[in-house]
């Protein structure tokens, strides 16, 4: 009785481990660093044209990753894209002035938010906004350009 | 010369007469499958057997293959200082490709030779044939649990491979190779589709578990009843697993390659 009670535990086992991964893998969201974070505040910046920024994108202080894109939307009043960026409470002394621009990871890699502080006194509050943006530089829309300007003479 | 080619033409007959004998033994098996779910304890025990058993193999394989994956796509990635995309690029290998096929060779390995020397040890002392006597249909006591067992382990077996493969390249590119943890996990949720990727990977694994499960259990109820002809049936069922797995993967992939 209990060999077949030890066979039926380590199948239910087997088969619930294999639920759960099949479950991690169509879910594939689970994100450690969102689950553990420490103190945030979030700020909203617009852009013209976000490229293909994503969610959970890194937002980078000269180059260091102090936050994560939160959401992203579309706002119809203006047709621009609203980003929310949710940043390390450590850093919450960034001036009004801020601004943000969507840079690339190298020539390839993913897109990500890049913050150039200003020289304001006052500071970004929880649920600010930055207003100055720069939006995504699209590298199609820039060889097409090169190529207009270098045709012949 | 004569000789030679004689001896090819006769081996090649042999190779037919067991490709044919096994699609017959196959068509011969279906109606026993409903059957079999009314016996649920024989699949249970089987479960325990091909599925439970073959799990920390699996998942110690899944483990060190996403590990590898992540250190040697990150030699490439870097070049193109695009590391960022680890996680889609291992995530995409490892449930597309890696997980069933290489699931499925080690079910072959660890599973398809068990099967195939119990049921050949079984032919081997007439146990198939005493039951037989005794009007118990070997077919539905023996052959069909067993396959359904290994169609229903080997989804799953491949789930937890490719989870693990997927958290080793999480250690190995976030802890050791500097890649960001953000990054690692939106580029797979950006870039592994649910149908393109998941779907077939799953019925990838589906169809392994069938054939491989099969082949052990053909091999086997079939072997010479000698105790060199069990060991013969284990090698056999898997090297021709292997071939045929890796030889039936190059066809599922490209019938479900995505349209670019």
């Amino acid at each position: 009785m209990s060999a077949v009670r030890a066979i039926d535990i380590s199948v239910g086992m087997f088969i619930l481990l294999g639920l759960v991964s099949a479950l991690f893998l169509v879910v594939q969201t689970i994100d450690p660093s969102q689950v553990n974070a420490g103190e945030t505040y979030v700020v909203e910046a617009r852009f013209d044209h976000i490229g293909d920024l994503k969610i959970r994108a890194p937002v980078a202080l000269a180059g260091v990753t102090i936050g994560r894109v939160a959401e992203i939307t579309a706002d119809p009043a203006d047709y621009r894209a609203v980003v929310l960026l949710r940043i390390d409470s450590s850093f919450d002394n960034l001036p009004i002035d801020t601004d943000a621009t969507i840079a690339t990871a190298g020539l390839l890699g993913g897109k990500y938010v890049e913050l150039t502080p200003g020289g304001d006194s006052e500071m970004l509050a929880d649920q600010g906004e930055i207003t100055f943006t720069q939006s995504a530089i699209l590298l199609e829309n820039l060889i097409g350009k090169y190529m207009l300007n270098s045709s012949p003479e | 010369m004569i000789a030679t080619v004689r001896d090819c033409w006769q081996s090649f007959g042999q190779f037919a007469a067991n490709f044919g004998g096994f699609q017959m033994f196959s068509f011969r098996l279906l109606p026993y499958l409903p059957k079999a779910l009314l016996r649920p304890r024989l699949i249970t025990e089987q479960l325990y057997a091909v599925g439970a058993l073959s799990l920390v193999l699996t998942m110690f394989g899944g483990l060190f293959v996403g590990m590898v994956l992540a250190l040697q796509s990150h030699s490439t990635l870097v070049e193109f200082s695009s590391i960022d995309s680890m996680g889609a690029f291992v995530s995409e290998t490892m449930v597309r490709e890696l997980g069933p096929v290489v699931t499925a060779l080690l079910f072959a390995g660890r599973a398809g030779s068990a099967i195939a020397s119990e049921v050949g040890l079984m032919r081997a002392t007439n146990q198939i044939a005493a039951m037989e006597l005794m009007a118990v249909d070997p077919m539905q006591r023996i052959v069909a649990p067993r396959v359904l067992a290994g169609v229903i382990s080997m989804p799953l077996l491949t789930a937890i491979f490719s989870m693990m493969g997927i958290f080793g390249a999480y250690l190995v590119g976030t802890r050791l190779l500097g890649v960001d943890e953000g990054a690692f996990w939106s580029q797979i949720n950006a870039r592994v589709d649910m149908h393109q990727d998941v779907a077939s990977g799953f019925l990838k694994s589906i169809i392994f578990g069938a054939s491989a499960s099969l082949m052990a259990v053909f091999e086997g109820y079939y072997c010479q009843p000698t105790p060199a002809g069990v060991s013969r049936a284990a090698t056999r069922t898997v090297v021709i697993t292997s071939v045929w797995i890796l030889l039936l993967d190059f066809i599922l992939t490209g019938l479900t390659l995505p349209k670019v």
